[in-house]
């Protein structure tokens, strides 16, 4: 087995783990733990995809930026009183039902791909190589997300703010 | 293609945490990882075609995740000043 496959599942066992062990945790902040635990191993999944701007972005945004937001509000929010009660709601079975249609449908839409052949990467950096498409073909989306982040921030503050 | 298998892996696994649960901190984290899932995939298909656009697209996923994030987690506090509660199941004033 060479190294790439090797990292590959390790990343693997990380992400999945972490995330079966995210929406299983009777506690928020474990679930929040073992989902920080799960974005690391996607950001080594990028790592390996050669994406190192994204490894980065996962990183900084992800986990320094949501994750961190995410346990704010779980230390804001008395979570301890739901530890006792049920986990998951009545209809869940319907969930899981659905669920596994989706996966059962997703994975012989997957068996049945043709993929066209891979082709290679230009030789540039990648994050020269994001800039550039960022920046030359996709510069009008990057504003218009700018503008979303705006509105984001604006509504969740107007949201969150004590009614006075 | 291993990436789309953990990909499609991550997807269920964030669905089943989404359909299932009935804490809304949780609903959240599985609809980071439904975005995550796709991110890999977006990833992925862009290494196989040789263009970056996939990772573009990559990181206006990771912007809407953030602006969802934080409007939601906005919603939950408000929810939770009203109604003192965080189970989705309990918040019934609109059911029929």
């Amino acid at each position: 087995m060479n190294l790439e496959a090797l990292f590959f599942y390790a990343f693997t066992t990380l992400a999945l783990g972490g995330a079966t062990l995210a929406i299983t945790r009777r506690s928020a902040v474990h679930a929040a733990i073992s989902l920080m635990v799960s974005l690391l191993g996607v950001a080594g999944l990028y790592l390996l995809l050669n994406a190192e701007f994204l490894f980065v972005a996962q990183i900084i945004l992800y986990i320094g930026g949501i994750l961190l937001l995410f346990l704010f509000v779980i230390m804001l929010v008395n979570l301890d009183a739901g530890r006792g009660l049920r986990q998951f709601h009545q209809r869940w079975p319907l969930g899981a039902a659905v669920t596994v249609i989706a996966g059962v449908a997703f994975a012989i839409l997957w068996s049945r791909a043709v993929l066209p052949p891979a082709q290679t990467m230009p030789d540039v950096g990648n994050v020269e190589l994001v800039a550039d498409t960022l920046l030359q073909d996709y510069l009008v989306p990057f504003e218009v997300v700018s503008l979303l982040l705006l509105v984001a921030v604006v509504g969740s503050v107007l949201l969150a703010r004590k009614r006075a | 293609m291993h990436y789309v298998a953990v990909s499609l892996a991550m997807l269920l696994i964030g669905t089943a945490g989404l359909l299932t649960r009935r804490n809304i901190v949780i609903i959240l984290m599985s609809i980071e990882l439904i975005l995550n899932a796709v991110n890999i995939n977006l990833v992925a298909f862009s290494r196989h075609h040789g263009n970056a656009a996939g990772q573009v697209f990559a990181i206006f996923v990771i912007a809407v995740a953030v602006a969802e994030a934080a409007v939601g987690l906005g919603i939950l506090l408000a929810l939770f000043r009203n109604r003192e509660t965080v189970q989705v199941d309990e918040v019934d004033l609109l059911k029929w």
